[in-house]
């Protein structure tokens, strides 16, 4: 058991990288359908529920199957210069993940900026802000701040979800732990310990939120 | 309540124990044909699934085919979920450290395979080579190989004897890129995303006749060395009473032609052993 | 669409009855987690340390692994703690616990541990001065708990409770490891055998989705029932 902990700490490396990647881009992402979402033009709307709808009502299973195995099949789609980024297995998981991630992250958001109390705006309108920098510098430094735990749940939710990145060949925790059972035939020690990584993460995660929370808290 | 939950949740266990008490279990993959595999109406089909029903008829036993992924098949049989392996698994030593196998019941080569109009195709070596005591021709075929892999992705099922083989480093650095399933590994070579991938032969002319897809075999056949020793029954180590009934049945069914009937009709060639 | 025909030619009757397989799981999953729920919800909200850390362990390890792996391991291990168990009474031979109660119980702890969460939230947000207007009645310990936390609690839990039906339903997903032909493994065994992933994952999605309105339907109308009154 000791001599996989190397692999599995290597291995621990590669989900670390999936999962930044995706919270980086499901941030703007999320940002991006937050604010359709509190668009008034009803189709713009729509169309940012429905994204949100679908990617928060399916499995991630079955979202990064059908992106990395569906998508695939489709021979015009190979044709296309997207295909230089679909064929590699590592993006299609970083493209699956942080769409699912965004998808969240857009609902948090929302919700963060409407519960933003109007005077905030106001006061900023009354002091003769213009509302472009009172959005930039008002309603998102506070929506992001109201979110932080919703969304620290978020970041651990989508860090347990990066071990689906194994089923598109990718040898991340989940990944190598399977293939170092493969080889010694001992499912359960090797999964306990890959769990504890994961588990240790997890912990690191929570408690990172938890200092920002009161560092940047009222 | 906790005492009847409780006995309520040990009569729901024991039901499924008595049913299947004096049955022989045996696991199977479902996805590798022609070996084994699953027909539309979801049914296990295959020269694996055929043969196991002649082998238990031979013993005289009623048997239940059981349906397990491939990565968990060794794990599962040792946890006891079943009792015999009849899943294309070749006979390795690296296996044989966990469990027991049969005598060999079929052989079968393996291959790379490319994509019509790869560059791979056509390369310079011998139909096929041995790895158990390589000559000067295998070695050199291994030569040739290495050139011509240096860089490239090449697919593989995990946990295979193919994996094995690329993972030893004969054949060079190569990028191996594992999947769970065979169908997996076809459809990725199919997409461009495998340069090559390597399989039983079988497995390729398999898929390339159902699907249409251009694909085709390349470089020599593989066999011997880290390819193992044909495909035999994998059986638990302290099982020995039943890893003889099998031999036995494995015996009579190779006497009365029965591996060779069953064998050609799913290969289309006579692969018994 | 000749690919979703009844019969032996298609997938339809495969898929359909995949599709009841996991609402079945999902449900007795939920069932299960209930159970759990019962059981580790009074221990987080224990004063007693050893209680307290037990409660809190099962919460933070479900939730901090990821899914699959806590399907493995009870994939792996589940028959082989069973057996050992039941060894201790006497019993050696092998014990076959069948896919769906294995799969079912792997999702219902994780569904179990998110569920526990929501209940203890329920309890804690129920006003203390019930808990003294009740002593002055002098009621009991248990018909308290059972006459005026209980319906309290259910009232304020649901909203969150169908957030932790929608992960089990989801979760039921990643049990095809255990063998159990539901949703997802159907569509892969389908995917696998025409080579149309395309499609069948496709499908896979809008049945999920189908399962997922039809359930937020049916629950927002018991919120509404059950919010009477307020």
């Amino acid at each position: 058991m000791i001599t996989s902990l190397p692999k599995l700490l290597g291995a621990t490396v590669v989900t670390l990288k999936l999962l930044s990647l995706s919270l980086f881009f499901g941030l703007f992402i999320g940002l991006l359908f937050a604010i359709l979402r509190l668009n008034k033009n009803k189709i713009i709307n729509k169309f940012a529920y429905g994204y949100s709808y679908i990617f928060r009502g399916t499995p991630l299973l079955v979202q990064i199957f059908i992106i990395y195995f569906g998508l695939g099949q489709i021979e015009y789609f190979r044709s296309t210069f997207l295909w230089v980024v679909f064929k590699e297995p590592y993006w299609c998981a970083i493209i699956a993940f942080s769409l699912n991630t965004g998808a969240y992250t857009s609902e948090i958001l929302r919700s963060a900026f409407q519960t933003i109390k109007p005077g905030f705006i106001e006061a900023g309108k009354s002091l003769g802000i213009s509302n472009k920098i009172i959005f930039y510098k008002i309603q998102i430094p506070i929506a992001i701040r109201q979110s932080l735990p919703a969304y620290g749940n978020e970041i651990i939710l989508m860090m347990k979800g990066t071990s689906l990145a194994s089923t598109v060949t990718l040898m991340d925790l989940t990944g190598v732990a399977k293939y170092i059972i493969s080889t010694t035939f001992k499912p359960i020690e090797v999964f306990i310990v890959a769990g504890s990584i994961y588990l240790f993460m997890t912990f690191v995660i929570h408690n990172l939120i938890k200092f920002l929370e009161k560092k940047y808290g009222y | 309540m906790i005492k009847r939950f409780s006995l309520g949740l040990l009569i729901t266990l024991f039901l499924t124990i008595s049913a299947n008490a004096d049955k022989i279990r045996i696991g199977t993959e479902g996805a590798y044909p022609p070996w084994n595999s699953k027909d539309e109406s979801g049914k296990l089909i295959g020269f694996e699934v055929e043969l196991a029903w002649a082998l238990c008829r031979y013993m005289g036993k009623q048997c239940v085919i059981v349906e397990q992924d491939w990565d968990g098949m060794i794990p599962a049989l040792i946890m006891r979920k079943f009792d015999a392996i009849m899943a294309g698994m070749s006979i390795t030593a690296e296996r044989q450290k966990a469990i027991s196998f049969s005598q060999g019941y079929a052989d079968e080569v393996a291959s790379l395979a490319v994509m019509k109009g790869s560059s791979l195709e056509g390369l310079d070596t011998p139909a096929g080579i041995n790895l158990t005591k390589p000559n000067a021709a295998a070695k050199k075929a291994l030569k040739t190989l290495t050139a011509a892999l240096a860089g490239k992705t090449v697919c593989v099922q995990t946990a295979t004897i193919h994996q094995n083989f690329l993972d030893s480093g004969d054949v060079g650095k190569v990028n191996v890129r594992t999947y769970k399933t065979q169908d997996e590994v076809n459809l990725d070579l199919a997409s461009g995303r495998c340069d090559a991938a390597l399989a039983a032969a079988v497995a390729f002319s398999d898929y390339a006749e159902k699907s249409g897809k251009p694909v085709v075999l390349t470089g020599p056949t593989f066999s011997g060395g880290a390819f193992g020793n044909g495909v035999g029954v994998g059986i638990r180590k302290d099982d020995t009473e039943l890893l003889n009934a099998f031999n036995r049945a494995i015996d009579k069914a190779r006497k009365n032609g029965d591996i060779s009937r069953i064998a050609t009709k799913w290969f289309g060639f006579d692969a018994s052993m | 669409m000749g690919l979703l025909a009844f019969g032996d030619t298609g997938w339809g009757d495969e898929l359909f009855y995949a599709t009841l397989m996991t609402i079945a799981v999902s449900i007795t999953a939920m069932f299960i987690g209930f159970l759990f729920a019962l059981i580790f919800t009074p221990l987080k909200l224990s004063k007693n340390k050893f209680f307290n850390l037990i409660g809190n362990s099962y919460t933070t390890v479900i939730r901090g692994v990821p899914e699959l792996l806590v399907i493995y391991l009870f994939f792996f291990g589940g028959s082989g703690a069973v057996m050992y168990v039941a060894s201790i009474f006497g019993y050696n031979e092998y014990i076959e616990i069948n896919a769906f109660i294995t799969g079912s119980f792997a999702i219902g702890i994780i569904s179990g541990a998110y569920s526990t969460e929501v209940f203890r939230g329920a309890i804690q947000s129920i006003d203390k001065g019930q808990f003294e207007a009740s002593q002055v009645l002098g009621l009991k310990r248990f018909v308290y708990f059972f006459k005026v936390i209980m319906p309290q609690m259910l009232r304020l839990a649901i909203p969150n409770l169908s957030n932790v039906w929608q992960i089990t339903l989801k979760d039921t997903s990643l049990i095809s490891v255990t063998g159990l032909v539901e949703i997802m493994r159907q569509s892969y065994i389908a995917a696998g055998s025409t080579r149309d992933p395309l499609f069948f994952y496709s499908f896979a999605a809008v049945l999920y989705l189908l399962l997922t309105f039809l359930s937020m339907k049916l629950i927002n109308r018991l919120e509404i029932k059950y919010s009477r009154g307020f």
